[in-house]
């Protein structure tokens, strides 16, 4: 779609961004030692902590991922609301309190407070810059996408302006701004989802598609010149180009009819047009459509909350999954063409449109992902960071309740704007992401500047978050503990910022590569990958008292090891390299139902062969 | 390098109990959690029917789930609170 930046947009836009800088650099002050850095000083009161958790929680992953894999999906994005909410039960049950009663600034001081070992030392530094790396792409693709709507500007563009803010950021301040910054943002995020919840219920649901929004025509084939023709394997359609007043586009055959679908070719002199014409000619359209209502009724007027999703289930809605593009090359051109499909709203609104749970490898890739986002939560470095800013271990739990009622309140909201977005045709065809920024859009341009705003502070304040864990696995655990290179406090903090900005750099290439793929999707690898590597060591520390220490670095190793193997070899990132997914070596797309047992595995077996080096310990939980 | 944390953590008489009764409402909701993973994939068409107020089970026990976690963690808090007061002021006493 074609995005011009409208002036307020970018007012709203700019203040709000100023105003976080701001805020960063004047709790700067604040950040002199290690220990303000690192950890605000221990000093955050528990209520502003549990929000900025759920500042920090809900990421570009939730406000854009899910809402646009709900909008494009249907139900199956909803998943991943429930499985992130539920991983907080592991969060505050399991590892809260112990972990606040035995860190100091990273979780490598949590696993390493009772041995001193070298090798955790090593093995959970290396895990941390690999869990955030993972979470830190969505990130930084959620930022390329906010941008483009918002400023109008290219999406390597949006990553590079919150890669330079947030090394700013960070460089400046360390855990203090970023805490009050997620506070401010979570905060903010919470009320203008609940606001245009509440006008996605008012609006309610109707059959008349808005100006903006693409609703196909249906022609008889007997009027139109049909000679050019193209079937593709695929989706088995055939298709047929027709040219009207010198601007051609692809039409669908459907029996004698003929469907109008919306193209994008790339042609053989490197021009892209959009139904036939530049992108400049706005041609190319929004799409999303109730096609029909329960009762033959046209329009519902505002609904209740339930009245919206059982009406929803009796209706009929034309969606443009990924799996209908049709692709061809046509006398030079490479054409790819965007095939509306018509979806019980009786389907939609259970699991099944995204994860194939028909099939034995779906199930198995389902109930894969539900357990590396079950057991990923409390196992994430930049949330587990968050218990060290508090001043007691009952400070922990209740900013952990604030959390989840934050988060949880949110997530119960991205059914109605993910849905929203799909019946009030906002989407963008080629990619979900931006479904809830376009969703506000519809409503006004004041929401949509807000909303845009307040998720590009979403994404800077969750990628500070996340670039001060790094910071810290490099300085404090690497550095520091397992080089024993010998700082003052200064010095350690000079080599945090220092590590942030190179970490910040590599996320912004990251970013670029890999546009288009949708976030939520990506964080449910950061956590897969969070889950086999840390949360085995974690909880057998906690609660097995024959955990070794050679037990922990192996359990890491081979978790984090195994996980990111399934994934760079999962038909997902064949799709990512280019080569055909259904090549892939495998068919598993999470790793978690493997990577995760096998980490356990590893730790007791490996612990059992060295239970000699436990001799003299003391018990620390 | 020592590894004592940033804020010096309070004693804390009631870590044993708080531990045990976590893990115990752990299990309680992964069961509730391992039964909506078990509907979805393998009786997926149960989610299709309503439930209430004519919404399908699928929407209702992802919400549940989701309400489910914010009340049992306020239950956590609250037993917890009280057990950490009950042993703070055994303690004053035995003082």
């Amino acid at each position: 779609m074609n995005y011009v930046a409208n002036p307020i947009a970018i007012a709203i836009f700019l203040t709000f961004v100023g105003f976080v800088l701001g805020m960063s650099f004047y709790f700067a002050r604040k950040a002199k030692s290690a220990e303000g850095y690192f950890a605000a000083g221990g000093t955050i009161h528990w209520f502003v902590n549990g929000i900025a958790f759920a500042g920090d929680y809900l990421s570009a992953a939730s406000f854009l991922g899910i809402c646009g894999l709900i909008a494009t999906m249907g139900y199956d994005g909803f998943l991943y609301s429930i499985g992130y909410l539920a991983g907080w039960i592991v969060a505050l049950f399991v590892v809260a309190e112990p972990m606040k009663r035995l860190g100091k600034y990273t979780f490598t001081d949590a696993l390493d407070s009772k041995f001193n070992s070298k090798g955790i030392q090593l093995m959970a530094a290396i895990s941390t810059l690999a869990v955030s790396l993972f979470y830190l792409i969505p990130q930084m693709v959620g930022a390329g996408v906010l941008v483009t709507p918002l400023l109008g500007l290219p999406h390597w563009m949006g990553v590079c302006m919150v890669g330079a803010i947030v090394i700013t950021i960070v460089a400046t301040a360390g855990m203090t701004s970023t805490t009050y910054v997620q506070f401010l943002k979570g905060g903010l995020l919470i009320i203008f989802s609940t606001v245009l919840s509440i006008a996605v219920l008012n609006k309610g649901l109707s059959t008349e598609p808005r100006p903006e929004t693409f609703n196909p025509k249906i022609i008889a084939a007997a009027d139109a010149d049909t000679s050019i023709r193209v079937t593709e394997a695929k989706t088995g359609l055939t298709f047929v180009k027709i040219t009207e007043d010198g601007i051609f586009n692809w039409w669908i055959v459907r029996g004698d009819k003929l469907e109008q679908a919306q193209s994008k070719v790339e042609t053989a002199s490197g021009e892209t047009l959009y139904n036939g014409a530049p992108k400049t000619d706005n041609k190319f359209q929004s799409v999303g459509l109730v096609t029909e209502l329960p009762d033959g009724q046209t329009e519902t007027g505002k609904v209740g909350v339930f009245e919206y999703f059982s009406t929803i289930q009796g209706s009929e809605v034309v969606r443009y999954p990924k799996s209908s593009i049709a692709m061809f090359d046509h006398e030079g051109d490479h054409v790819k063409v965007f095939c509306p499909q018509i979806t019980s709203g009786e389907d939609l609104m259970i699991p099944g449109q995204k994860f194939k749970i028909k099939d034995g490898i779906g199930k198995i890739n389902f109930i894969s992902l539900m357990l590396a986002l079950f057991l990923g939560t409390a196992s994430l470095p930049h949330i587990l960071i968050r218990y060290y800013t508090v001043p007691s271990q009952r400070d922990a739990r209740k900013s952990t309740i604030v959390a989840i009622g934050g988060i949880g309140f949110f997530y119960v909201l991205t059914l109605f704007m993910g849905l929203g977005a799909m019946t009030l045709g906002v989407i963008d065809v080629e990619s979900g992401n931006m479904s809830a920024p376009l969703l506000a859009k519809a409503f006004s341009i004041f929401l949509f500047s807000v909303i845009s705003a307040i998720a590009f502070a979403t994404v800077l304040g969750t990628v500070s978050g996340l670039i001060v864990a790094t910071s810290g696995a490099i300085a404090h655990d690497l550095m520091d503990n397992y080089m024993g290179i010998k700082m003052n406090d200064k010095q350690k903090v000079m080599a945090g910022k220092t590590a942030a900005f190179a970490v910040g750099i590599v996320a912004v290439a990251l970013g670029i590569a890999f546009k288009g793929m949708n976030v939520a999707f990506l964080v449910g690898w950061a956590f897969a990958v969070a889950a086999s590597a840390n949360l085995p060591s974690i909880i057998m520390l906690l609660f097995w008292d024959k955990t070794t220490a050679k037990g922990i670095a192996w359990s890491i190793g081979v978790g984090m090891v195994s996980a990111l193997g399934i994934i760079l070899t999962s038909p997902s990132m064949y799709g990512q390299y280019g080569a055909d997914p259904s090549t892939a070596i495998h068919s598993l797309d999470n790793p978690g139902i493997i990577s995760i047992p096998l980490s356990f595995i590893t730790l007791v077996v490996v612990s059992l062969m060295t239970q000699k080096d436990n001799h003299g310990l003391e018990d620390i939980t | 390098m020592l590894h004592e944390p940033a804020a010096k953590a309070e004693k804390d008489a009631a870590s044993d109990w708080k531990a045990k009764l976590g893990i115990k409402l752990f299990w309680l909701y992964c069961v509730i959690y391992m039964g909506f993973v078990g509907i979805a994939v393998f009786a997926t068409e149960t989610m299709k029917k309503p439930v209430l107020a004519g919404t399908n089970l699928a929407i209702i026990y992802g919400m549940a789930l989701i309400i489910f976690a914010i009340i049992l963690g306020l239950i956590y808090n609250h037993l917890c609170t009280k057990k950490e007061n009950e042993m703070a002021a055994k303690e004053g006493e035995a003082e």
